[in-house]
C-alpha cells in the first residue's frame, strides 16, 4: 500500500472541514438564506473561473464565451427540471440524454470520416459537423417521444424527493456535456483564428445566446423558459453539498490534467506555440481540447446556479458579466488554480454582499464605482494576481527527486559555461 | 544557375538518403524566397547551410518542419513525402530543431520543457491523466526518469527545478538542444545554434554538437553564420544566396571558392582573395 502525501491529507482534510462546518452553519441556520445563498454563488463562480483560467491562464487563448455556456448549462438544466417538477414530465431529460449522447456518437463519426478525407478546410469540416449534430437532434427527438412515458412513471415510483435529485443531477451533467458539445461545434472554425480575433468572436457567441434567450419563448420555442420576462418555477435543488461535491470533483480533475502529460501539452500553446508545433504537440487539437473542458465546466456551473434562486432572467447573462470570471482568473493569477477559486469567492462575498450591505440604502450602484477602482489599483500594486502565483501544495507541481546516479553519465563536453 | 558544382563523388558516406530535397520553391506574394533548391542528405553526415542574411536558410527549415507550406517541389524523408503534413506529424516522423532565437517554454521548468518533447510517447491517454491512474503513475514515473537521465547528459540536471527563462544564454542554448532531442529525431536541425555565443561558449558547442552526434546517431543540418563553427564541425556545406544554392562542397572547397566570397563581400573582395592565393602560390 503506498502510502497518500501528506498535502493531499492536508488539501481533502481541510475541504472537508470546510464544507462540514459551513454545512452546519446553514443548518444551524446561524447563516442567514442571503448569505448562504452567495456562498453558493462563489463555488459555482469558482467553477466557472477554473474552466476560464484553463482556457485562458493554461491554454493562453482570450475567451469571452464563457458566460454563453454558462447561460446555456443554466438554461437546459432549468428546462429539464423544470418540466420535472411542474409538468411531471421526464421529456426534458429524456430529449437532452438522447441528444447529447447521439450528438457525441456524430461527432466521433464525422471525426472518424474526416480522418479518411484529410485536409478539408475548417468550414467544410464544421459543416459536416454541423449536419451530424442536427440529424442527431432529429433523431434524438423521434427515438425519445415514446420513451417519455415510460421514464416519467419510473421515476414516479420513486420517493418525490430522491426523484427530483436524480433528475437535478443528471440535468446538471447533460447541461455540461450540452455546452461543452456546443462549444467543440464552436470552436472547431473559430479556434483557427489567432488569439484576439478568437477573443472577439468568442464575445459574439455570449451576445448571440443572450439575445436567443431573450427570445426563447418565441424563436426557439421554448414556452417555458418566458423569453426576456424571466423563467420562474425552477425547484431551488442546489445545496451547499451538491456545490461543494461539484467543486471537488472539478478541482481533482483539473490538478491531475494539469500534472499530466496532457497538461504539459496544453501549457505548451500557451508559452510558445511554435516551440510546441516543433516538439510534436497537435496545438490545434489541444486548443480544442482545453476549450471543451473549460465550456463543460461553464455549463456545470450554470446548471447549478440555476437551481440556486429558482429563477433565470436573460440579463443575467449579458455579455458585460462575462467579464466578471475574467477579472476573476486574471485577479487569482493566471495559470493559479488556488488563486482562482480563493478570488472567486472573496469576488462574491465582497461584490454582491459587503458592498450591498455596507453601502447605505441607494447606494448599490456605487459598487461599480467602487469595483473598477478595485481592479486599477490591483493592476497597478499586484499585477501577477492577488495570489501572486500561490499554489496549495497539494495543487502544486512537485519536482521529482534528481537521480544522482546520472552524474556519471554527463560528459566533460557538456560540461561548463 | 551557373555555378561551379563541385563533386562529392568522394564522399566516404554511402549510408541511405535520409532526407531529399528536390525542386523546392517558396513563395511569398512575388518574392521567391526559395529557388529550385535541391539537396540529398545521407544517413550520419553533417552538413552546413550557409548563406549571408536573407539568403533563405531558415525559409528551408521552416519548409522541411512543415511551418511554411510548400510552394512546389518535395521533401522526402526516409522516402515518405513531407509537403502537406502538420508540424507535429513531421516531429513524429522524427524531424527535430532548434530556432535562430531561442523558443524554450520560457515559464516552465527545465524539466518540463524535455518533457512536453516527451508528450507523443507519453503512453497514456487522457482519462488516465485525469483520474491518475496506476497506468498513469508507472508512466509518468517512467517518461520523467527519462528526461532527467537527458538533462544528465546535458549537466543540466541540477537546473531541472529551475524556470527556463532564468537559465543564463549557453544552458538556453543547450536546454533548447536537449529538448529537440527528446523528440528522439532521426535528424537535427539546428538554426544558428551559435548566435550570441562567447568563443569559450562556442568551443563548448562545438563539441556538444559532435558529442550529440555520436551519441543519438544523428544525421544533422546546420545554419550558421560563424564560420568557425561551419568550418570546424561541417563535412558538407552549401552555400545560399538570394533563395539559390551557389555552391556545395566540402569546408576547404568553400573557403577559397570565388562565387561564395562574392556572395559574403562583394565582388571586390572576390577579385582581391583570387590576387591574394595567387600571390601566395607564387611565393610558395
Amino acid at each position: 500500500m503506498k502510502t497518500i502525501p501528506r498535502s493531499t491529507l492536508l488539501f481533502f482534510g481541510v475541504y472537508l472541514l470546510i464544507t462540514i462546518v459551513v454545512q452546519a452553519l446553514i443548518s444551524l441556520q446561524l447563516l442567514t438564506v442571503f448569505w448562504s445563498k452567495l456562498l453558493l454563488f462563489g463555488a459555482v463562480m469558482a467553477i466557472v473561473s477554473l474552466g476560464l483560467n484553463l482556457i485562458y491562464g493554461f491554454n493562453g487563448q482570450f475567451s469571452l464565451g464563457q458566460w454563453g455556456f454558462y447561460a446555456i448549462g443554466a438554461y437546459a438544466a432549468a428546462d429539464v427540471t423544470f418540466r420535472w417538477t411542474q409538468q411531471g414530465s421526464a421529456s426534458g431529460l429524456v430529449i437532452l440524454l438522447l441528444a447529447v449522447t447521439l450528438a457525441g456518437l456524430a461527432f466521433w463519426g464525422v471525426g472518424w470520416l474526416l480522418r479518411r478525407v484529410p485536409g478539408l478546410d475548417p468550414l467544410s469540416s464544421f459543416a459536416l459537423y454541423l449536419a451530424g449534430v442536427i440529424l442527431a437532434v432529429m433523431a434524438a427527438v423521434a427515438i425519445g417521444r415514446p420513451l417519455i412515458e415510460p421514464v416519467t412513471s419510473a421515476l414516479a415510483l420513486l420517493p418525490s424527493n430522491l426523484a427530483l435529485q436524480i433528475v437535478f443531477f443528471l440535468a446538471v451533467l447533460l447541461s455540461g456535456v450540452l455546452a461543452a458539445e456546443i462549444s467543440y461545434l464552436f470552436g472547431l472554425p473559430v479556434l483557427t483564428l489567432g488569439s484576439d480575433y478568437f477573443g472577439i468572436a468568442t464575445l459574439g457567441f455570449t451576445i448571440i445566446v443572450k439575445v436567443l434567450l431573450d427570445n426563447s419563448d418565441t424563436i426557439l420555442g421554448f414556452e417555458e423558459m418566458k423569453g426576456a420576462r424571466g423563467m420562474i418555477g425552477i425547484p431551488q435543488a442546489t445545496t451547499w453539498l451538491w456545490v461543494t461535491i461539484f467543486l471537488l470533483v472539478i478541482l481533482v480533475a483539473t490538478r491531475n490534467l494539469l500534472h499530466s502529460s496532457h497538461g504539459r501539452a496544453i501549457i505548451s500553446v500557451r508559452e510558445d506555440e511554435l516551440a510546441a508545433k516543433a516538439m510534436g504537440i497537435d496545438v490545434a487539437s489541444q486548443k480544442i481540447l482545453t476549450f471543451v473542458i473549460g465550456s463543460l465546466y461553464a455549463g456545470l456551473a450554470g446548471a447549478l446556479y440555476a437551481h440556486i434562486n429558482g429563477f433565470l432572467h436573460p440579463n443575467t447573462f449579458n455579455f458585460i458579466k462575462s467579464f466578471d470570471p475574467m477579472i476573476i482568473v486574471v485577479f487569482g493569477g493566471l495559470g493559479s488554480v488556488s488563486g482562482t477559486v480563493v478570488v472567486s469567492f472573496i469576488w462574491i462575498l465582497v461584490l454582491e454582499g459587503f458592498l450591498r450591505q455596507w453601502l447605505p440604502e441607494g447606494f448599490e450602484n456605487w459598487r461599480f464605482v467602487v469595483y473598477p477602482l478595485l481592479l486599477i489599483i490591483m493592476m497597478l500594486l499586484r499585477p501577477s494576481g492577488l495570489m501572486g502565483g500561490f499554489e496549495l501544495p497539494y495543487l502544486r507541481q512537485i519536482l521529482p527527486p534528481l537521480r544522482k546516479n546520472v552524474k556519471a553519465e554527463s560528459t566533460a563536453e557538456a560540461q561548463g559555461d | 544557375m551557373s555555378h561551379p558544382e563541385v563533386s562529392t563523388s568522394n564522399s566516404d558516406n554511402q549510408g541511405p538518403v535520409v532526407l531529399e530535397i528536390q525542386n523546392l520553391n517558396k513563395n511569398f506574394g512575388g518574392l521567391r524566397a526559395v529557388k529550385d533548391f535541391n539537396k540529398t542528405i545521407r544517413k550520419g553526415e553533417l552538413v552546413g547551410l550557409i548563406g549571408p542574411n536573407g539568403a533563405g536558410k531558415t525559409t528551408v527549415f521552416n519548409l522541411i518542419t512543415g511551418l511554411y507550406t510548400v510552394s512546389s517541389g518535395s521533401i522526402l524523408f526516409n522516402g515518405k513525402n513531407l509537403v502537406g503534413l502538420q508540424p507535429f506529424e513531421i516531429t513524429k516522423l522524427g524531424i527535430a530543431r532548434t530556432f535562430q532565437n531561442i523558443r524554450l517554454f520560457p515559464n516552465l521548468s527545465v524539466l518540463d520543457n524535455v518533457r512536453i518533447a516527451y508528450h507523443t510517447h507519453a503512453g497514456y491517454g487522457f482519462f488516465d491523466a485525469v483520474l491518475h491512474s496506476q497506468h498513469y503513475q508507472a508512466k509518468e514515473k517512467e517518461l520523467t526518469e527519462r528526461a532527467q537521465e537527458f538533462l544528465g547528459v546535458f549537466n543540466l540536471q541540477d537546473r531541472q527545478g529551475e524556470i527556463a527563462r532564468n537559465l543564463p544564454y549557453g544552458e538556453q542554448r543547450r536546454l533548447e538542444i536537449a529538448r529537440a532531442l527528446a523528440a528522439e529525431p532521426q535528424l537535427l536541425l539546428l538554426d544558428e545554434p551559435a548566435a550570441g555565443m562567447n568563443p569559450k561558449e562556442v568551443a563548448n558547442l562545438m563539441e556538444l554538437i559532435h558529442f550529440i552526434r555520436e551519441r543519438f546517431n544523428l544525421t544533422i543540418l546546420l545554419i550558421e553564420h560563424q564560420m568557425r563553427v561551419v568550418m570546424g564541425v561541417c563535412e558538407w556545406i552549401t552555400v545560399m544566396d538570394f533563395g539559390e544554392v551557389i555552391a556545395r562542397g566540402t569546408p576547404e572547397e568553400i573557403q577559397n571558392n570565388p562565387v561564395v566570397i562574392e556572395a559574403y563581400l562583394g565582388r571586390g573582395a572576390a577579385v582581391l582573395s583570387k590576387q591574394l592565393s595567387e600571390k601566395r602560390s607564387n611565393a610558395a
